[in-house]
Parts: structure tokens; C-alpha cells; sequence
């Protein structure tokens, strides 16, 4: 009767099982096998013709671009760990109190997020362009013209642009995680500092701040992994260039693969990224749960 | 209750397996239709209307049914060839895109089927009416680098080749002979100046989309060193810090210090730059004899010229890029391929090629179809002798020297690099590709 019960229990996991086995655990093996060989994805694979050990990530720890690259994807996470929660934050802030209209703005800020990463990155090549852009066209017309540039192929802006573009899309996740914590803290807690005497900074630095750190965490969290993995934006707003200036790990692993044929590299480069990520995310729950102890 | 769910649980698990296995046989009683039909795959978008009219006359005259299958776009295209590959689900025909190595990857696979017999039958009459240039894409020589068989893999449906186009009427307007391009870089950058001086943008392409900067510099290498030099450079016996390479990129730098080059032409995909010609927004464009059909749906008053670009050097012939634009392949493990082949050889045939090149706009294979076609567009045919291609060379650069080099010429152009700087760092690349080997 017990075992009966064991093998019922197991034969109940088993699709959970199957279903991350196939699409979570042998993926990830797939990759990792195919990282230590040389490969074009176009042959038939023969693991013991194209092993090649692990060259690949010998020339992946020298090759100065890859890790050019992710530089540039760390730079344009700063810039969204910082302005883009910011702004996010002091959204959330605005429409949590009883404002008239605060479904609408809620909507309008829960935009850019829904919109398609194409269309977006597309719409905003062309505000940003040299000959027809909207951008110029407006700083001329308020005469900044010494203002005027090639936007995305000037390589002292391209970085930024597409970073501030990222923010935009990206604002409404922030707005509306750190909302609902917002909504999660008792207002009797505000009505009682508010008795003390305790004016709006001290409320929001007493008592939203402590009790908002977890959601902060994960905002942050979830803003590091989606920043660190953009592409499609900058796919349609550059293909990486001018140069080199901004591409991002993404696009260095899509390079590899499609347009060199080489997905043996191509896997080293998504193993070693993946790693980057599991090491950056391991941080930040150890910082995170150092903070909740504070 | 426990022995009703699982009772439940095992007859759900068998409908299931039913319905897949019935699903399954699904194509098994179609079979029995004994309809002859064969697959195809293509990325054109702008060609499945021709290709499904062209189905259906075909159809009608042999009993064979084509079934077009549009996968677009071509970046999509590639990856779904690659994993039909992988699952021995590739179609009856379908094209290869990409580089000669991967063609090879493909043939030396087995995916592919040889048409050397075909082609040669009958004293070669359908190799015979074909663009030489556009077969030879599709073709392994004796002895070639890739260890592929010799043979012809591959079936041109159109031909294309990349020039300079010009504008007459802002030519015109800057006062300059519209019936007489520049025919040399000293010319092209004196003209520049005229059109500078009336505030009219220069040169625009497509150069964000790296392989047609590529295609620009490996014209002038040509005509600077010439084909031999060229080859041995790839074959790694001539440097890149050559005082030739290095003139082949200080052209980008000469046209950056001129102010010939559009604004934002390093991220700048070729769709704008067409975008960009059509409107009358620079006077020349460096583009493929596609543009012809592109310009006419921009805008069909577009008073344009096509040329050869001006010669930087008296030494060598101006040698563009050019063959095969688009082909197909039968494969080998198709159990249609006699049908395979019977369809190709009927699509290229003159009045399908006639048919094609009329509703696309591009040139046709068939070299005797050239009648009635555009102006602009037999300006573009006169050019084939003068074309060359990379997968006809018989020798392949390291894909990690071909990046370098277009994104170095991209930071020539943004002022970040000298040529000489450049010629360096791809040296040293290719040294490091060199050892590998």
C-alpha cells in the first residue's frame, strides 16, 4: 500500500519532471556540451570529432570585445538601476496617493512596456536621425542647433540613446512592482508618524524606505537580468555600431552564431554570460538579505 | 476516489496518444492521394506573388503541384534551413544564404544534390543559357579550399550585381554634366565639392549593414592591387598594413575629411538609404540592381543613372560584386528530385525568366531574356562582365577578419582609427586566424 502511495506521489511529478527536464536541464546541457566543441550548426554533430575541450573559453576570456560588450550592457544597467527605477519610483509615489484620474496615469506610465521592442526601438531610430529625426528638427527649432547630431552614429551618444530609450521602455515594470508595495504598507503607520509630528521626507525615510527594501530588491533584481540581456532595441536602433560601441553580450552571441557560423563559440559565450548573471544575481540576494538585517 | 482518478488519468494519457498517433497519420492518407507535388522554400517577399502565379501555370501544364513556402525574413530564413538540416526536414527545394563555407558545410552534409549531370546534358543546353558568373556562385572548382566535390550545386533564378547610381537632376542642379559621371575618384571628389557648395549630401548606402561596406572596399582593393593581390592577402602571404590596404582605407578617410558621406551612413540600414536617394536627398548611391524596383515603388520619377565606381587607381579595372542574386538547391535526400530538377530547369527558362524579371524588377539568369527590360536595369546587365564575388574566389576570409575589418572601416569613417591603424589591428587578427589553422 505505501509503495503504491510512493509511486502514485512519484507518477504525479513526473510531468513537472519531464516538462523541465526537456525544456530547462537538457537545453542547458545541450549548451555546455556544444561550448566545448567547434561546431558550425550546419553538419551533422559528432561530439568526438568536434570537441576541442575548453578552447572556447580560453579565446572568450581574451577576446576584448565580448567583454567590451559587456561593459556597455553593465553602463546601460546603471543607468536603469538608477534613472529608470528612480523615475519609477517617484511615479509610484505620485500615484499612490488619491490623485484624480490615477487609473489613467497608471495606464499611460503601463504603456511603453506593452508596446513591441521593434516598433519602439524603430519608432525612436527614426527621432533620433540625422536627416529626418524629430530630435533635431526640435532642437533647431528652440535654437540649439550646435546640438545637432547623428544620434545613433555618433559614438559619443549612441551608447546613451539607446540606454535612455531602454529606460523609457522599461520605467513601467518598476512603476508598477514598487506600486503594489507601496499599497502593501498600512496607512495607519503614516496616520501614527503623521500624530508624532514627523513631516512627508521623514515618513517616506522612516517608513516607506524599511518596509519597501524587499520590493526595491526586487525591482533591482529583476532590472539587472532584463537590462543585461537587451538586444532587440539595440538590433533595430544600431546592429551594435557605430564600431563596436554598442554591442552588448547579446548581440556578440547572435554575431558568433549567425553571421560566423560558429556555434561552439557562440554557446561558450551564452554559458560564460549566464554565469556573469548567476554570480551578479547571487550578490544582490546576499546584499539583499545583509539589508532586510539592518 | 483514488482509483477513479487514476482510472481517469490512464484513459486521458491513451486519448491522447490516439490523437497524436492519428495526427501522425495524417500525411500517410494524403499520400494516397498519389498527387505529385513538391516543396519549395524561399525568404522573397517580394516575389511569392510572382512564384505562386508561376505555380499554378506550371500545375496546370505538367499536373505538378509547387507549393511555395515564404519565410521571411532572411535572417529567420537561415536559422529554419539550418535546423531543418539538423532534422533531415528540409523541402524538395529550398536556397542557402550565407557564405561559401556554409554552402560547402551544407554539400559536404549531404543536404544538397549535385546538378553537374543536368547542367552538362544535352552539350550543356541549360547550363549554356545561363550568367556564367551567376552559376559559378553555386559551383565547387577542382581542387577547391572547402574539399567539397567539384561540381554545380546550385540554380540561379535571378542575377545581381552592386554599383554607384546617380542622380541627373541634382547633378544638374550642382552644375555638373549629368551625362558624364565621374569616371575616376579625383572626378567623384571635385563634383563633391560642387555639390557641397549647394548644400547637397554626397554618397549614401546602406553601411550600418556591414557586408556592404564590405562589398565598397573590396571593389576598390580590386582596382587598386588587383584580383591576385587580393587573393594572396586572404591566403595570408600579403599583409594588411600593405601601403595598398592601407589606400583602400584611406578612401573612407578621404570621403569623411570631403564631407561626402550622409549623415549617420554607419548605422544607417539600406532601406533608408534608399529612402534617402529616392527623395532626392543625396546624388549618389552605392546599391544593387535590386534598387531598381525599390526606387519605383519610392518614387517612380527618380531621374537616376547607373555607373561603375570611379577608378582610384589606372592599374587594375574597377571590379564590382555581382553573380548569382538569388538560387536554389535541390536536396540530395528529397524523393522528388527528378521533379525538383524538371521545375528549376522549367523556372529558368526564358519566358518564366521574362515573366519573373517583369513583375520583380530584377534580372533575369536566363541571359537570353533580356529583352524589354527597364532601361536602368540593362545598364545593371552590361556591368555583369565586370562582377566577382566572394564564393567565387576559391579562397574564404576568417569571419573574425571580415568583422574587423567593416566595423574598422566604420570607426575610419566616425574618425576613431587611421587607415594605418586599421591595417594593424586586421593584421594582427589574421595572424592570430593563421595560427589556428
Amino acid at each position: 500500500m505505501r509503495t503504491k502511495t510512493v509511486l502514485q506521489n512519484y507518477l504525479f511529478v513526473l510531468p513537472a519532471v519531464l516538462i523541465f527536464s526537456v525544456f530547462y536541464i537538457y537545453p542547458f546541457y545541450k549548451v555546455f556540451t556544444l561550448s566545448l566543441c567547434q561546431w558550425d550548426g550546419i553538419a551533422q554533430f559528432d561530439f568526438a570529432k568536434s570537441f576541442i575541450g575548453f578552447r572556447n573559453f580560453i579565446e572568450l576570456f581574451q577576446d576584448k570585445i565580448w567583454w567590451g560588450a559587456m561593459l556597455q550592457a553593465g553602463y546601460i544597467t546603471l543607468i536603469a538601476l538608477t534613472f529608470q527605477n528612480a523615475l519609477a519610483l517617484m511615479l509610484a509615489l505620485a500615484c499612490d496617493r488619491d490623485i484624480k484620474g490615477g487609473n489613467i496615469y497608471r495606464v499611460i506610465f503601463y504603456l511603453p512596456p506593452v508596446l513591441s521592442e521593434v516598433v519602439v526601438g524603430l519608432v525612436w531610430k527614426w527621432i533620433y536621425d540625422g536627416n529626418y529625426g524629430l530630435l533635431n528638427h526640435w532642437l533647431t527649432s528652440i535654437g540649439l542647433s550646435n546640438l545637432v547630431t547623428d544620434w545613433l552614429s555618433n559614438p559619443n551618444t549612441a551608447l546613451t540613446c539607446v540606454a535612455v530609450i531602454h529606460c523609457w521602455k522599461g520605467f513601467g515594470w518598476g512603476f508598477i512592482i514598487l506600486l503594489a508595495g507601496l499599497q502593501t504598507i498600512p496607512r495607519q503607520l503614516y496616520e501614527a508618524a503623521k500624530v508624532d509630528g514627523a513631516s512627508s521626507w521623514q515618513m517616506f525615510k522612516s517608513v516607506t524606505i524599511p518596509l519597501m527594501v524587499p520590493v526595491f530588491i526586487l525591482v533591482s533584481i529583476l532590472t539587472v537580468l532584463g537590462t543585461m540581456q537587451v538586444f532587440v532595441l539595440i538590433l533595430s536602433m544600431t546592429d551594435g555600431g557605430p564600431g563596436y560601441h554598442t554591442e552588448v553580450p547579446v548581440t556578440r552571441i547572435l554575431a558568433s552564431m549567425v553571421n560566423s557560423s560558429r556555434f561552439g563559440y557562440a554557446c561558450s559565450q551564452g554559458v560564460m554570460f549566464g554565469a556573469v548573471l548567476l554570480a551578479v544575481s547571487f550578490v544582490q540576494i546576499k546584499l539583499s538579505k545583509y539589508m532586510k538585517q539592518a | 476516489m483514488d482509483k477513479k482518478f487514476c482510472l481517469f488519468f490512464m484513459l486521458s494519457l491513451f486519448i491522447v496518444f490516439l490523437s497524436v498517433s492519428l495526427v501522425n497519420c495524417g500525411p500517410n492518407a494524403q499520400n494516397k492521394e498519389q498527387v505529385k507535388s513538391i516543396k519549395v522554400w524561399h525568404w522573397m517577399s517580394d516575389r511569392e506573388d510572382a512564384f505562386l502565379e508561376l505555380a499554378e501555370i506550371y500545375e496546370k501544364e505538367t499536373g505538378v503541384k509547387i507549393n511555395f513556402e515564404l519565410y521571411a525574413p532572411s535572417d529567420a530564413y537561415t536559422q529554419k534551413v539550418r535546423a531543418a538540416a539538423q532534422t533531415n526536414t528540409l523541402p524538395d527545394i529550398f536556397g542557402i544564404l550565407g557564405e561559401k563555407r556554409d554552402f560547402a558545410s551544407f554539400v559536404k552534409s549531404g543536404y544538397v544534390y549535385d546538378l553537374t549531370e543536368d547542367m552538362d546534358r544535352d552539350l550543356g543546353s541549360w547550363k549554356n543559357k545561363l550568367f556564367a558568373k551567376a552559376l559559378a556562385v553555386n559551383e565547387f572548382e577542382q581542387a577547391n579550399s572547402s574539399g567539397v566535390k567539384p561540381g554545380i550545386y546550385g540554380v540561379p533564378i535571378d542575377v545581381t550585381n552592386i554599383q554607384m547610381l546617380y542622380n541627373k537632376d541634382l547633378l544638374r542642379g550642382a552644375g555638373v554634366d549629368a551625362s558624364r559621371p565621374p569616371k575616376t575618384w579625383k572626378e567623384l571628389i571635385e563634383i563633391n565639392e560642387k555639390l557641397k557648395a549647394k548644400g547637397m549630401q554626397g554618397l549614401v548606402s546602406g553601411w550600418g549593414e556591414i557586408w556592404m561596406i564590405d562589398c565598397f572596399a573590396s571593389n576598390y582593393a580590386f582596382n587598386i592591387m588587383g584580383k591576385d593581390k587580393v587573393l594572396d592577402t586572404i591566403r595570408g602571404k600579403v599583409p594588411y598594413t600593405d601601403p595598398d590596404w592601407i589606400r583602400v582605407f584611406d578612401l573612407f578617410r578621404e570621403m569623411r575629411d570631403e564631407g561626402m558621406l550622409a549623415s549617420g551612413i554607419v548605422t544607417m540600414v539600406n532601406k533608408t538609404a534608399e529612402q534617402l536617394f529616392a527623395n532626392n536627398r543625396a546624388a549618389f548611391a552605392f546599391n544593387g540592381s535590386w534598387c531598381v524596383n525599390v526606387y519605383k515603388g519610392m518614387n517612380p520619377d527618380l531621374n537616376y543613372g547607373v555607373m561603375l565606381p570611379p577608378q582610384a587607381s589606372d592599374k587594375y579595372p574597377m571590379t564590382i560584386w555581382g553573380g548569382a542574386g538569388s538560387s536554389f538547391m535541390v536536396n540530395k535526400q528529397s524523393k522528388e528530385v527528378q521533379l525538383a530538377v524538371d521545375f528549376l530547369k522549367w523556372i529558368t527558362d526564358a519566358p518564366q525568366q521574362i515573366f519573373l524579371s517583369k513583375e520583380t524588377q530584377d534580372l533575369p539568369s536566363n541571359k537570353y531574356s533580356l529583352k524589354d527590360i527597364p532601361m536602368v536595369l540593362s545598364q545593371f546587365a552590361n556591368a555583369m562582365d565586370n562582377t566577382t564575388h566572394p564564393n567565387v574566389w576559391g579562397v574564404s576570409e576568417s569571419p573574425l577578419v571580415i568583422e574587423a575589418f567593416d566595423k574598422g572601416i566604420q570607426s575610419i569613417i566616425i574618425g576613431e582609427k587611421t587607415p594605418q591603424q586599421l591595417g594593424s589591428e586586421i593584421q594582427a587578427i589574421k595572424e592570430r586566424e593563421m595560427k589556428k589553422k
